[in-house]
């Protein structure tokens, strides 16, 4: 009887895991469960954290919705998985989330060795250091010595001992793998210094007890494209995320937004009603509804409106659009037309 | 599995038994199945994996130990640095948990029968005391522990700069805790060699002393022999040397203190912790194993004239201690294992850097894997070395 039900126990458990290797293709997958799981961050103020309400914000967030707008019309049709720096690429490999939005910054090893692709990029940042105004340090050549936070399973921290080591410089790591735990070290004073991504060092300075107090250095010490990424197999669905980030992006650059993007349907201007539909053809490419980027303008906003939503200058991280802007400003967001 | 003798001899075909009734043959037949079912399961899972590691181009394989592990560890018992090899960077945490562990298990035997003992303890208020400190240990998480300890570390020590100075030379900060220690000469190497000479002449005087005893009933005091040589040899090897005095006092130059000897608060935290936890498991272990000797073997020792402490030592922790080792064992073990929460609060043990490690190479089931071998291998090893004691302690029937 025993061996009978181990046997079955065992049977069931390999018959899991064999249905859960062979998921089918992601789009499919997803069209079927109805809603996309996103992988987001969790933690970081503008990018991908709960607000008091319990409702999920974020730039990062907002292009999950953007997705959720694309395939299904409705960019509420998304469900936010948080993770820590280290389950995000595992999380993504094994299918428990469908695309990872935690700005994650692309490189070449993660793109080869991780089976990931990344698509267009959603917020350029840089690795930058925050440290007490009261030390008095002015420039990051200044910080030998210093003891450093940082965060495990980042780039950061890869970055950090490229830095001090380029410039001879000694340091101590404190290593903690919670965000909030982390900030709450760092504010303590168990270190000199703070180092992540320029835009979450804002991040966290908009919720420490005294803001004016810590200042961010001037030195960026690394480029992070942060970009969402989606599993190597399913090209279409990575095309579909891909252009939904560009569909933001383009519709800035068209001067189309949330408000008047129904005004814009009757536009004379054919580029216009070939990204919104209105002359079919992209729907259909993508294997969307024509409406998709109308959808994503309508529900979710243009990159502009997005960014000065989540992380502009008008709200507490008070960020300036900078490498952010349109190609047009002065900036790297620039989209492949949409024809 | 056994063979089962079948009671009638069968000589002939006619009465042979078919192999599905006979219970040897069957239960063979059973295990084959069960092994062929194991094995092929086996076999399903790695190449499934596999396959869908190919399939994905996700890296295998240990390629990665060679290459440059290019990130800081805060702390080390080796030198290292960023510029080595993922495989010394493993070798590091693996050596950090080590060196928690073990001073850990020490610290926490020691506690964890003072504890037991002073339960036990005819006078109230120390019983009460240790009572209440079982209960409050035992029952809050481990986790919550080491949060709460690192918390009063951090939030409650001055910054570098306004480091407590109780005595000259030891400092008391967020950074840790910062002693000046002797500066390196020969003569320690010297001192220690001499020290370890003492201690393994006097595991031989106390031989000898034993033998002697049991022949001729004279007691040999060669504990006190040995623990004064132990003091006083050492000590003449460094006056031989010239007495050197040099210390390595910490001094504070930019951000932090540079010199002596440093113990950082996640270190100290876990440490804390994970004695002050498990040796409240530890202290009503003692405590039961103390219980479990009748009352008239006590008796008896006091009749023949033993002093309290050789009644201890030579009548109650013999038999006490097959009580105690069993589960003992396994609460080192668990120790060990909880060393793992090192993660939460920054201390750089094995998990932790294993997990920079996946996170940078992406190869996630050897990392795991390695992991599993780690802590593995150090579990095994201290059953090993306390299933050797706990022989040599059982009760030898004669």
């Amino acid at each position: 009887m025993k061996i009978t039900k181990t046997l079955v126990l065992v049977l069931s458990l390999c018959l899991m895991l064999v249905s859960f290797a062979h998921a089918g293709k992601d789009l499919d997958a997803v069209k079927s469960k109805g809603f996309i799981q996103a992988g987001v961050n969790g933690s970081v103020f503008g990018f991908g954290m709960p607000d008091e309400k319990g409702n999920w914000a974020g730039l990062d967030v907002d292009t999950a919705r953007a997705i959720a707008a694309a395939i299904f019309g409705d960019a509420s049709k998304v469900k936010f998985t948080p993770l820590s720096a280290q389950q995000r690429f595992t999380a993504l490999q094994s299918g428990e989330i469908d695309v990872l939005t935690r700005n994650a910054t692309q490189t070449l090893s993660r793109e080869t060795q991780l089976g990931l692709n990344f698509v267009s990029v959603n917020y350029y940042d840089g690795q930058g250091f925050m440290i007490s105004k009261k030390l008095g340090v002015k420039s990051a050549t200044e910080l030998d010595g210093a003891t450093v936070c940082v965060l495990p399973g980042t780039t950061t921290e890869q970055n950090a001992a490229d830095y001090f080591r380029t410039n001879k410089m000694s340091w101590k790591p404190v290593v903690i793998e919670s965000t909030a735990e982390l900030a709450k070290t760092f504010f303590a004073g168990r270190c000199d210094v703070l180092t992540s991504d320029a835009s979450q060092l804002a991040g966290t300075r908009a919720i420490a007890a005294n803001p004016k107090g810590y200042a961010i250095l001037p030195e960026i010490i690394s480029k992070e494209p942060l970009a969402p990424a989606v599993r190597h197999g399913d090209d279409q669905f990575r095309d579909i995320v891909d252009f939904s980030v560009l569909a933001m992006i383009n519709a800035e650059e068209l001067g189309i937004t949330s408000k008047n993007v129904d005004m814009m349907l009757k536009s004379k201007n054919p580029v216009i009603q070939r990204f919104l539909g209105t002359s079919p053809g992209n729907g259909k490419s993508l294997g969307l509804d024509e409406k998709w980027a109308y959808n994503i303008i309508k529900q979710v906003g243009n990159y502009g409106e997005v960014f000065e939503r989540n992380v502009g200058v008008n709200t507490t991280l008070g960020i300036e659009r900078g490498l952010n802007a349109l190609w047009t400003n002065g900036g790297l967001m620039y989209s492949p037309p949409f024809k | 599995m056994e063979q089962k003798q079948n009671p009638i001899p069968i000589n002939t075909a006619e009465t042979a038994v078919p192999f599905w009734r006979d219970a040897g043959k069957r239960a063979l037949l059973f295990q084959i199945v069960a092994l062929f079912v194991v094995g092929g399961i086996s076999y399903y899972l790695f190449s499934n994996t596999q396959a869908n590691l190919a399939r994905q181009s996700i890296a295998t394989g240990f390629g990665f130990w060679e290459k440059e592990a290019s990130f800081e560890i805060g702390e080390s018992l080796i030198r290292y640095s960023a510029a080595d090899s993922y495989a010394r960077a493993l070798l590091v945490g693996a050596l950090n948990t080590l060196k928690v562990a073990f001073i850990g298990i020490i610290l926490t035997t020691i506690l964890g029968s003072f504890v037991g003992v002073a339960r036990l303890s005819s006078n109230w208020l120390v019983s009460k005391v240790a009572g209440s400190f079982i209960e409050v240990m035992q029952n809050i998480p481990v986790l919550l522990q080491l949060f709460f300890w690192y918390a009063i570390f951090y939030e409650s020590f001055p910054s570098p700069r306004q480091a407590l100075n109780p005595i000259k030379g030891v400092f008391f900060c967020n950074r840790g805790f910062i002693f000046a220690i002797p500066e390196s000469h020969s003569a320690h190497v010297a001192m220690g060699g001499m020290f370890l000479v003492v201690l393994i002449g006097g595991w031989f005087l106390n031989r000898w002393g034993y033998k002697r005893q049991e022949l001729t009933g004279k007691a040999f005091p060669a504990g006190r022999i040995t623990t004064a040589l132990a003091l006083f040899l050492p000590l003449l090897v460094w006056a031989f040397y010239g007495a050197p005095t040099a210390m390595n006092v910490p001094e504070l130059r930019g951000f932090n203190f540079q010199g002596g000897l440093t113990i950082s608060p996640e270190f100290s935290a876990l440490l804390l912790g994970l004695v002050l936890y498990t040796s409240a498991f530890v202290a009503e272990i003692v405590r039961a194993g103390i219980q479990s000797i009748n009352r008239g073997q006590i008796e008896a020792a006091k009749a023949i004239a033993l002093r309290p402490g050789q009644v201890l030592r030579l009548v109650i922790m013999p038999q006490a201690l097959r009580v105690i080792i069993p589960p003992l064992t396994s609460q080192m073990l668990n120790l060990t294992k909880n060393s793992s929460l090192a993660v939460a609060i920054g201390y750089a043990d094995f998990v932790a850097v294993a997990n920079t490690t996946i996170n940078q190479t992406g190869q996630a089931i050897e990392g795991v894997a390695m992991i599993m071998v780690v802590y593995l291998f150090f579990s095994l090893s201290t059953s090993v070395f306390m299933n050797w004691y706990n022989k040599r302690m059982a009760l030898v029937e004669r």
